[in-house]
């Protein structure tokens, strides 16, 4: 069996250089410093991210030269662990995450931005459907809306492509929406998803 | 007012954690330089 080396002397091991003291000190703690955390957060992952943010601070306070809590390795590392611990709750407190573990699912209330595929496909169906309205505008009308809604310029730019005021340009644009609206009402279009 | 029935879990379980993490501990151990200039410390990762 392999003779128990102190903490402390790991650490003055690893500060001079050996890495493997590092190895060595984690693995002693890993188990007891991972089951303080997981008694506390409930949650593997959460366990494990906390256990490696741990490791990081007392990494850089070796590296740093500025660790001096000589002989009391662990009770330090498990209260930068607590630390953590209040953190990660506090942050959730603020930003409440929910796993659905139990008889409520998040996802029942909640769900994904996208489109469903018939919405996608009367989305497209709307689209098309409006393309061909804009088609029977006439063609200064069609002109501005275009240039406004297809290709994001602003009524600055339409002015000056078109060679008419911006007034002009607005009126344009006014009278094509006008006529859309009359062109929807009169079809009987539904132009809704 | 409905019944909450919540399962109970075990807050004594023993776990570690994975072999994975505790190799990018040491190997972020290795990369991170620390450099000491005028009073000021400067972070670096090296990999």
């Amino acid at each position: 069996m392999e003779p128990q080396i102190d903490d402390s002397q790991l650490i003055k091991s690893y500060c001079a250089g050996e890495e493997k003291a590092l190895e060595l000190l984690i693995n002693r703690h890993n188990q007891r410093l991972s089951s303080f955390i997981y008694s506390k957060v409930n949650d593997r992952e959460i366990t494990e991210d906390i256990f490696q943010d741990t490791f990081i601070k007392v990494i850089k306070t070796f590296k740093r030269g500025t660790y001096n809590e000589e002989g009391k390795f662990l009770p330090w590392v498990m209260r930068i662990a607590h630390n953590l611990i209040i953190d990660h709750f506090r942050r959730n407190t603020r930003m409440p995450m929910y796993d659905g573990v139990q008889s409520f699912n998040i996802f029942s209330v909640m769900g994904d931005d996208k489109l469903n595929i018939e919405k996608q496909l009367i989305k497209n169906q709307i689209y098309a459907d409006l393309n061909l309205l804009i088609q029977e505008l006439p063609p200064d009308q069609k002109e501005v809306l275009v240039m406004r809604m297809y290709q994001d310029m602003s009524f600055k730019e339409i002015a000056e492509n078109t060679g008419v005021s911006i007034n002009t340009a607005l009126g344009r644009m006014r009278y094509a929406l006008i006529n859309l609206r009359k062109l929807i009402e009169q079809n009987d279009i539904v132009l809704t998803n | 007012m409905d019944k909450l029935y919540t399962t109970e879990q075990n807050d004594c379980k023993l776990i570690k954690t994975k072999k994975e993490k505790i190799a990018f501990l040491l190997n972020y151990s290795k990369s991170l330089k620390i450099t000491k200039a005028k009073g000021m410390q400067f972070e670096s990762n090296m990999n």
